[in-house]
């Protein structure tokens, strides 16, 4: 009944896969993707954090620091470009937003 | 042992459920909601990982911050989600296919990894137990990643930038305060000495 390191892995790479999942169901709603993209990186963080205790190291802690950072300023830029884009075109559906298509 | 346990499949358990309904509601709000309790089970794994430090701060930032954001940008966009939500189940195939390489690749190295013999001679700041986590990941983070840390205060700082950049709007019919032309006034240009003709008024003057 010991809680190993597998467990932890089993865990994130389930978030993983909903992340990924999430992505394809909600092709349309770019708010989901977003969210799914949180999930993902919080999969790698479940990862990171995991093998940093049971390998003893503390530096897989910092890198999740560091990617918890990166998460954080791309949901605010993500969600910048998506109110400028609502505020320009009226609609968030993903298949409309191909005005560099040429 | 038990409890440890337990508790590992009560966190782990609300965890994965609530991240399958983040991208199953209907409603976006819902699963703002779904994501936060996600994040906050996962911060209880975290806990019990070792990694306080983090826990709190996957609480602070995302639960207080991201989430937050999150919350407002779906209260603030004016959207028929309902009609967004139409035709999802189309692509339920492909999703549940590539979805589902991805789990049994995962797991198939989830099941047959081992810790190469390289590793624990490798290690580059042992985790000590008697000093606390937070204070160790300081002992690190501001000595030998300190770089590393700067670099990601450069990041926030230019998102921050960014987001106020791209979402600044100058309305037209508000009036606003233009603090230099109010200095740079002088008695020359702010008024005029006129000189009323008895009787006559000031409309033969100006």
């Amino acid at each position: 009944m010991t809680i190993g390191l597998g467990h932890y892995l089993s865990v994130a790479a389930v978030l993983f896969t909903f992340g990924i999942f999430g992505i394809f169901l909600n092709r349309k709603n770019v708010i989901i993707i977003l969210m799914s993209i949180e999930l993902i990186l919080l999969a790698v963080n479940i990862n990171l954090v995991a093998f940093s205790s049971y390998l003893g190291d503390i530096v897989g802690q910092i890198y999740a620091l560091l990617v918890l950072t990166v998460a954080a300023a791309e949901a605010a830029i993500g969600l910048a470009i998506l109110v400028v884009y609502y505020r320009n075109s009226g609609s968030i559906a993903v298949e409309d937003i191909n005005l560099m298509k040429g | 042992m038990i409890v440890v346990a337990l508790f590992f499949y009560l966190f782990a358990g609300i965890c994965v459920a609530s991240a399958f309904m983040v991208i199953a509601s209907k409603n976006p709000v819902h699963s703002v909601l779904y994501l936060i309790l996600a994040f906050v089970n996962a911060a209880g794994l975290f806990v019990m990982l070792g990694a306080e430090f983090l826990a709190m701060i996957l609480i602070v930032v995302y639960v207080g911050a991201v989430a937050v954001l999150f919350l407002f940008v779906v209260m603030m966009l004016d959207v028929d989600f309902a009609e967004l939500k139409q035709g999802a189940l189309q692509y339920l195939p492909i999703g549940m296919l590539i979805g589902g390489i991805f789990l049994a690749e995962l797991l198939l190295v989830v099941g047959a990894w081992v810790i190469g013999p390289g590793v624990p001679q490798a290690i580059t700041a042992p985790i000590s137990a008697k000093v606390p986590n937070i204070e160790a990941i300081g002992l690190v983070l501001y000595t030998r990643y300190a770089f590393f840390f700067e670099a990601a205060g450069m990041i926030l700082l230019v998102a921050m930038v960014g987001a106020i950049v791209l979402t600044l709007q100058h309305r037209v019919r508000v009036r606003r305060q233009d603090i230099s032309e109010q200095v740079a006034r002088t008695p020359a240009t702010a008024m005029e000495v006129v000189k009323v003709r008895t009787g006559q008024g000031l409309g033969s003057n100006t």
